[in-house]
């Protein structure tokens, strides 16, 4: 039985293909898709062109070759005479080293400011929202700048250190601030393990100590939270979670005998201990600043998209005012608070790449400037460059769907 | 109770005291300190904290500013005049005041030009900014970029004519056409538009004359401010079309579409600005016809445009996804098709909802032009970095030269972000 509503049998035409939604988006595709393999083809053609022009060819084989330069801040064993691939990798890691850093304190200076401009002192909220404003509208290169010229010209060089009546001195006698960078102490180990070169290893042991520390922790906290659900009296975790904390790494430290190298002045220089160099703080304290002053914002914001509410029935439930803040306020804030956290932590390591401006070697300076100028291999180095970058985001947007969907409001 | 006496009250006031004024600590300024600063002691602490900070901060740099020196010639001799004492050396900027915000290469006779762009800018951005404005004012906004194209880069005046009357054919074919089918008329006006320029580019071959009325000048010598509004503005007006069809077209039900929009966008957000910058500066000519020569100005803003186009999608797709369902679907049983239901529905409420963040990328966006100077080009922080700080009169003079550049760009971010939030206050016109 046929009705009136069916579609006409007709055969069918060649101006069905734009007028026939059924067929509409498949002809609206496919000239898509041949405008796209004309322009790939288009942008091709030129670049075999300009490429036998100028007689180069696509080769990756430079990662192999000695760089030739040197680098003065390493977090691995490198030195001129190393492959292009491994100044590549001392980049890698500078980048992750300065992000990772930078994360760290963007989220303390980024949580106070936020807290504390919601606070109830009108001084210090005006004061923190001049922060917020000032770093949020100037450009961070700015800042890595103004930092930079802190670190080398306003502070004092190692000569200033010499002699009996000093013009500078050390900061409780173990720090030193020059402009070639500041010293601190550095850690080691006098009985470890393995002996002289056992230093990774024992490193090793002092991490892996402290994540049996962390999953010992996170076992007896659970644990608390079942007995509370099951008996409602909640077992105290404070003190055995310190303990647990402390007292392993403690231990372990004495039994390897952990002491310190204080920095001291030799000959034209400080040795001794660690030297983090001026370009890293610079891009360290400024990348932390500045993003500390959005995450502000993003802090702040979260806080306050908690409806008052939420307090109120707190409250009416006979919670108490410490209590309302960590068990009701805060959870919710934190749904709010962290995707745009995680955003501003990549926006960290996409800005780390300004280490350039001021002679950080992480990745951009060593694979996209050093690397790129002495090689001339523009295309491989800066399609390189942008396949790191783009895995780190691709991986921090990967975790956050993750978060996000953990955290999704269960609904309906 | 019952037989309490109710005859025995002694005194019934019959008169209304006369209010009095509250005690002097429960009103007034005093309160107002008691409240907001002294509230508890953790709290006045804080207060006697922050004061200090403030008060530091106001030590150490009012004198330097208020002693600066504006009428020095060189380092040494504002030294000279300041005789050990600690205070800013302004004349750095009096004396550098053009190469800032011009460059150090732009000819020092044509100042008054890209001067001249900058007023016209005002008026041209008013009637966009401000839409109580008279509707007529958008005429100057039209004519802007071509007027400003030839009054920085002079030259003949018939490259901007002659782009200016490609547009006016493509638009008078689109709006010719646009009534019977919206694809039709777009791809119309393109076709008409292209096909008048090319047509004008053996015109202007022909009647150029050999000395334009404003002399020439190339790209690579534009610097300074300027340029960092160059970038800035020709970025995001260009970038805003773009981005909403990548928005649109990452929403489409045609996968081919969604992809391409998708991986590009995912791309661009991906990577570093700087990277981009790279790619504008050694990678991007090997990707023109050999015989032709793009100059870096225009290669930045190629790749910056792609690069604010992301972000402009991401946030025009935050827009569409926040307009209710039923939009689409009262669009749908009007019986209007894709664009008109895009073009007169979707988008104006869409955009509205996307003007502050689409704003927030603008400021992104312009503090980024600085990053242009990492790849050797003499924006404000180039000229600083390099030409001044470099030159024998001003070197060392870092903080009244960097101090500079971060007041001009907090003037004119914390603006557009103050505008910003007087335009979101303004458009909201729901939950009166």
């Amino acid at each position: 039985m046929s009705t009136l509503s069916d579609p006409p049998k007709g055969s069918f035409r060649l101006s069905m293909l734009l007028n026939d939604t059924r067929y509409r988006s498949m002809t609206l595709q496919v000239i898509a898709a041949i405008i796209l393999a004309l322009a790939l083809f288009y942008l091709y053609s030129n670049l075999a062109a300009n490429l036998r022009a100028a007689g180069l060819n696509i080769s990756f084989a430079f990662l192999g070759s000695p760089a030739g330069y040197d680098i003065n801040q390493t977090l691995v064993e490198y030195d001129s005479q190393s492959s292009n691939f491994r100044a590549a990798l001392v980049g890698i890691l500078n980048t992750l080293l300065v992000a990772f850093l930078a994360c760290i304190t963007a989220t303390v200076f980024g949580v106070l400011a936020g807290v504390l401009r919601l606070s109830n002192n009108w001084l210090v909220s005006k004061l923190m929202a001049f922060y917020v404003e000032i770093f949020r509208n100037i450009p961070v290169l700015i800042w890595i700048i103004i930092i930079f010229t802190i670190m080398t010209a306003v502070m004092p060089s190692p000569r200033d250190f010499r002699g009996d009546d000093p013009a500078s001195s050390m900061l409780f006698d173990i720090f030193a601030f020059t402009n070639r960078g500041v010293y601190v102490p550095g850690p080691y180990f006098t009985r470890g393990i393995g002996g002289a070169d056992g230093s990774a290893l024992n490193w090793a042991l002092v991490i892996a100590t402290l994540a049996v520390s962390f999953f010992a922790t996170r076992f007896f906290t659970a644990r608390a939270n079942k007995i509370q659900e099951d008996t409602g009296v909640r077992p105290s975790t404070l003190w055995s979670n310190l303990a647990i904390w402390f007292v392993p790494i403690v231990v372990l430290c004495l039994i390897m005998g952990l002491s310190w190298e204080i920095p001291a002045l030799k000959g034209f220089n400080f040795s001794g201990g660690i030297k983090i160099g001026g370009p890293l703080i610079a891009l360290w304290f400024a990348l932390s600043i500045y993003t500390g002053a959005f995450i502000a914002e993003n802090v702040r914001a979260g806080i306050q998209a908690v409806s008052k509410g939420q307090t109120e029935a707190a409250a009416a439930l006979g919670i108490r005012p410490n209590r309302v803040m960590s068990l009701v306020v805060l959870p919710q804030a934190l749904r709010v608070i962290i995707p745009p956290l995680i955003s501003q932590y990549l926006n960290i390591t996409k800005n780390s790449s300004l280490a350039i401006a001021v002679g950080y070697a992480d990745i951009t300076a060593t694979l996209g400037g050093i690397t790129l100028n002495q090689t001339g291999r523009a295309i491989e180095c800066v399609l390189l460059l942008m396949l790191f970058y783009l895995v780190i985001s691709l991986s921090i947007s990967a975790v956050m769907n993750v978060y996000n969907n953990s955290m999704k409001l269960k609904e309906r | 109770m019952s037989d309490a006496k109710t005859d025995s009250v002694a005194f019934v006031r019959t008169k209304e005291i006369p209010q009095q004024p509250a005690p002097s600590n429960a009103a007034g300024p005093l309160k107002w300190v008691r409240d907001n600063l002294f509230a508890t002691w953790p709290n006045a602490l804080l207060t006697v904290a922050a004061g200090y900070v403030i008060f530091l901060i106001l030590t150490s740099t009012l004198p330097w500013i208020l002693g600066g020196i504006w009428t020095t010639s060189s380092l040494a001799e504002c030294r000279e005049v300041l005789q050990g004492k600690s205070a800013a050396c302004f004349s750095v900027l009096t004396e550098r005041w053009n190469q800032l915000l011009f460059g150090f290469k732009y000819p020092s006779e044509f100042y008054w030009r890209p001067t001249l762009a900058l007023v016209l800018m005002f008026f041209a951005l008013a009637p966009v900014l401000f839409f109580d404005l008279p509707r007529k004012l958008l005429i100057i906004t039209v004519l802007f970029p071509f007027v400003a194209y030839w009054l920085i880069w002079g030259g003949t005046i018939f490259i901007p004519f002659f782009a200016l009357v490609g547009f006016a054919v493509g638009y008078v074919v689109y709006a010719r056409y646009v009534a019977r089918n919206f694809a039709l008329g777009f791809f119309g006006g393109v076709l008409g538009a292209v096909l008048t320029w090319y047509i004008s580019g053996f015109i202007i071959g022909a009647i150029a004359p050999e000395t334009p009325v404003l002399g020439a000048v190339p790209s690579r010598d534009l610097g300074g401010f300027m340029l960092n509004m160059m970038l800035g503005l020709t970025c995001v007006s260009l970038s805003i079309p773009i981005g909403i069809a990548l928005a649109l077209g990452r929403q489409s039900s045609m996968p081919l579409i969604k992809w391409i929009c998708v991986i590009f966008i995912e791309f661009i957000r991906g990577v570093p600005l700087i990277t981009l910058l790279f790619v504008a500066s050694v990678m991007l000519a090997y990707f023109f016809p050999p015989e032709a020569t793009v100059d870096l100005f225009l290669r930045v803003v190629i790749m910056i445009t792609m690069f604010s186009a992301a972000y402009i999608a991401e946030v025009i797709r935050g827009g569409l996804a926040a307009l209710p369902k039923g939009q689409y679907e009262a669009a749908d049983s009007l019986g209007l098709d894709y664009a008109q239901a895009m073009r007169l529905i979707i988008l104006p409420q869409a955009l509205k909802i996307s003007i502050p963040g689409i704003v927030n990328i603008a400021v992104g966006l312009f503090k980024d032009t600085t990053l242009v100077s990492v790849i050797s080009m003499f924006d404000l922080v180039g000229m600083i970095r390099g030409p001044i700080l470099a030159s024998t009169d001003w070197n060392g003079v870092y903080w009244e030269l960097l101090g500079f550049a971060a007041v001009l760009f907090f003037v004119v971010c914390y603006g557009i972000s103050q505008y910003s939030q007087w335009l979101e206050r303004r458009l909201a016109t729901d939950h009166r």
